[in-house]
């Protein structure tokens, strides 16, 4: 059996006297898609960082493909593709030469090298602008090239640290699909799926992975798959407004034995599985006579799941103190 | 889409002196890339040095002439320092530039390669040394108008000492580099190292007859060693009686021993070898 694609036992990084990271666990399985999701600061760059090999862990170990970061350093960076958090291509150079320049780098074959770049370049959608000045491009063109560029030495485990951030939707949408093109080519071909290890503090991202963690202040908080998560923190909601609230309340009660709240207007009654119960609901309701006018069934998000486990909504978290100057320059 | 986006034969080779090789090349393909783009900056660090030449050059020379003999004039004896001043900036540039890809974060991605860092600095110190000899090769051209002789020989000596010159200053420029976070306080820098190495070099005056504290500076500046060998190859080529050649190329005395040229030639290499190790150390400590 391989190793797993990342293993980390009781990883601990200090700067000084700021711990960014705080003793963390983890163990991604090959081919996996796997989330690390957290506000600013909670120690995501840092971790990747260490895996990436460019920083040294103060206290623990960790592995890539069951090669050790710190002891085995070359070995692992010829096998991971790197998308860091700033940008790192040189904007006077074309989009192809800057991936002429990473091929040679890291002594891809020669002969195999230009159709290399053309597919890459293809699936990006940055064929056409391939012979442009990096500068003309656009931020999400970049960042793109950026993903193209950790592609091209076909590595076994790609880092991705917030690929997304500064795009449009529709953008990050482009991205997450080339992601799961990747695992759909790999399978097609009968290969080694490859493991994508990504960070983001977009939360509706996070179910694009086969299992996320939940980082906060240099700690893992919470790990598993999106739903397990969501269900771990509680039942859909569905909402409905109707004519008569007293009477869809009463019915609710003593026909489905549930316990609806009516709010501004609205019922709302947790339930397990909300889109399920819907017609259900309906039937009952209609049998009473009590006409529905709106549904909504919400389920339960992972800003709840980050609610529950850390306290505050990402998006607090963010615009608190925790906004550390390292992260405002990084943003600037 | 059915292309093989990873196909495992193209995994990454192991290393070896062949990649490093391949590392450190497209590196320098890369700066020459950046200087073909640049052509202002190529016309910008040409003037300052035809400003030396002709302007500082025939203004101190009408000062000397009345006294100084034969067919030696005093651009004649600059036209090798105004060369050394050129690869000075070019070079110390070159090396300092790097502060830009750190800014820009195209340093990172040299960095993360799995090559080592020094076959990286190896690429850039090429390339400024390249860079700086280009720049240097238009010069060159002038030297009929300075009386110095287009004779093959001496252009290739002189080309080959320059180059040397270009790889030490653009590895002390990196050695600079390696601490600068802010690309503002690179140029500020540059000029506060890169000025007394010019005036301490004998590119701008003889090194005969100077007052001990000069001559002691002058004899620690590791520019003067790379400095003396090319106007040494000039003098060797002009038509000159010894009385001349002692006054305006007096060569370097350590005490009594006037040090040979080729023992220069291998301060400057010890230099280089040294300033890139140093520059190699203090990135690794700091990326
Ligand atoms: N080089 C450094 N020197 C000192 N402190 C650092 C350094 N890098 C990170 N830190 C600190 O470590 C903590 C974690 O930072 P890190 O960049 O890992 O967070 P993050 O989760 O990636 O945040 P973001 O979402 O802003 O990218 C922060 O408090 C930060 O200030
Ligand atoms: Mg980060």
């Amino acid at each position: 059996m391989d190793a797993p694609a990342v293993a980390v036992r009781g990883l601990v990084k200090r700067y000084g006297n700021v711990e960014a990271v705080r003793g963390i666990d983890l163990e991604v399985a090959r081919g996996e898609t796997f989330g690390f999701l957290g506000p600013n600061g909670a120690g995501k760059s840092t971790t990747i960082n260490i895996l990436c090999t460019l920083v040294e862990p103060t206290e623990g170990h960790a592995e890539v493909v069951g090669l050790d970061v710190v002891r085995d350093r070359a070995a692992v960076r010829r096998r991971i593709g790197l998308v860091f958090q700033d940008p790192t291509l040189d904007a006077p150079m074309s989009g192809e030469q800057n991936l002429r320049f990473h091929q040679e780098l890291y002594g891809v074959d020669r002969r195999r090298a230009p159709a290399r770049r053309e597919e890459v370049l293809r699936m990006v959608g940055l064929w056409e602008r391939r012979g442009d000045e990096v500068r003309t491009y656009s931020g999400g063109m970049r960042r793109r090239l950026e993903i193209a560029r950790g592609l091209l030495h076909s590595p076994q485990v790609l880092f991705l640290d917030e690929p997304t951030i500064g795009l449009d939707p529709q953008t990050r949408g482009t991205i997450w699909d080339y992601v799961a093109e990747l695992h759909r080519n790999d399978r097609d071909l009968g290969r080694e799926e490859i493991t994508v290890f990504v960070t983001t503090h977009y939360m509706d991202e996070a179910e694009h992975c086969d299992r996320i963690a939940i980082m906060n202040e240099g700690r893992i908080v919470a790990l598993d798959t999106p739903d397990a998560l969501k269900a771990q923190v509680g039942a859909d909601r569905v909402t409905i407004t109707t004519d008569d609230d007293e009477a869809a309340q009463r019915t609710l009660r003593t026909e489905l034995g549930l316990d609806p709240a009516v709010r501004e207007g609205a019922v709302t009654i947790a339930v397990p599985d909300g889109a399920g119960f819907v017609p259900r609901l309906f039937d009952r309701l209609g049998a009473h006579g009590v006409a529905i006018r709106s549904v909504t069934v919400t389920r339960p998000s992972l800003d709840d799941v980050f609610l529950a486990h850390t306290g505050t909504t990402i998006r607090d978290a963010e615009a608190g103190p925790s906004m550390h100057p390292t992260a405002m320059r990084m943003r600037r | 889409m059915t292309t093989t986006l990873r196909p495992e034969a193209l995994h990454v080779p192991e290393s070896g002196l062949a990649t490093e090789a391949r590392a450190a090349t497209v590196v320098w393909q890369r700066e020459m890339i950046r200087f073909v783009k640049d052509r202002s900056r190529i016309l910008s660090s040409l003037a300052q040095p035809l400003l030396f030449l002709f302007v500082l050059g025939t203004g101190l020379g009408s000062l000397l002439n009345s006294s100084a003999g034969g067919s030696v004039g005093f651009t004649t004896f600059l036209f090798p320092g105004v060369m050394a001043i050129s690869v000075l900036f070019t070079a110390a540039f070159a090396g300092i530039s790097i502060v830009w890809d750190r800014e820009f974060g195209f340093l990172r991605e040299m960095l993360v390669a799995p090559v080592s860092t020094a076959s990286i600095l190896v690429g850039k110190a090429l390339g400024g040394a390249t860079v700086a000899t280009l720049q240097c090769l238009v010069l060159l051209a002038l030297a009929g108008l300075v009386g110095v002789p287009y004779d093959p020989l001496m252009l290739l000596a002189m080309i080959g000492l320059i180059f040397l010159m270009g790889f030490m200053i653009t590895s002390l420029g990196l050695v600079l580099a390696a601490r600068v976070r802010q690309v503002q306080s690179a140029m500020p820098l540059v000029q506060l190292v890169i000025t007394p190495l010019m005036f301490l070099s004998g590119a701008l005056f003889p090194l005969s007859g100077l007052p001990t504290w000069l001559a002691v500076l002058t004899h620690v500046n590791p520019m003067t060693y790379a400095v003396e060998p090319l106007r040494s190859v000039v003098f060797d080529h002009l038509d000159v009686d010894a009385a001349t050649r002692a006054r305006f190329d007096p060569g370097i005395v350590w005490g009594t021993w006037p040090v040979p040229v080729g023992v220069q030639i291998l301060i400057t290499l010890a230099c280089c070898v040294l300033l890139l190790a140093l520059a190699v150390w203090r990135f690794r400590r700091t990326e």
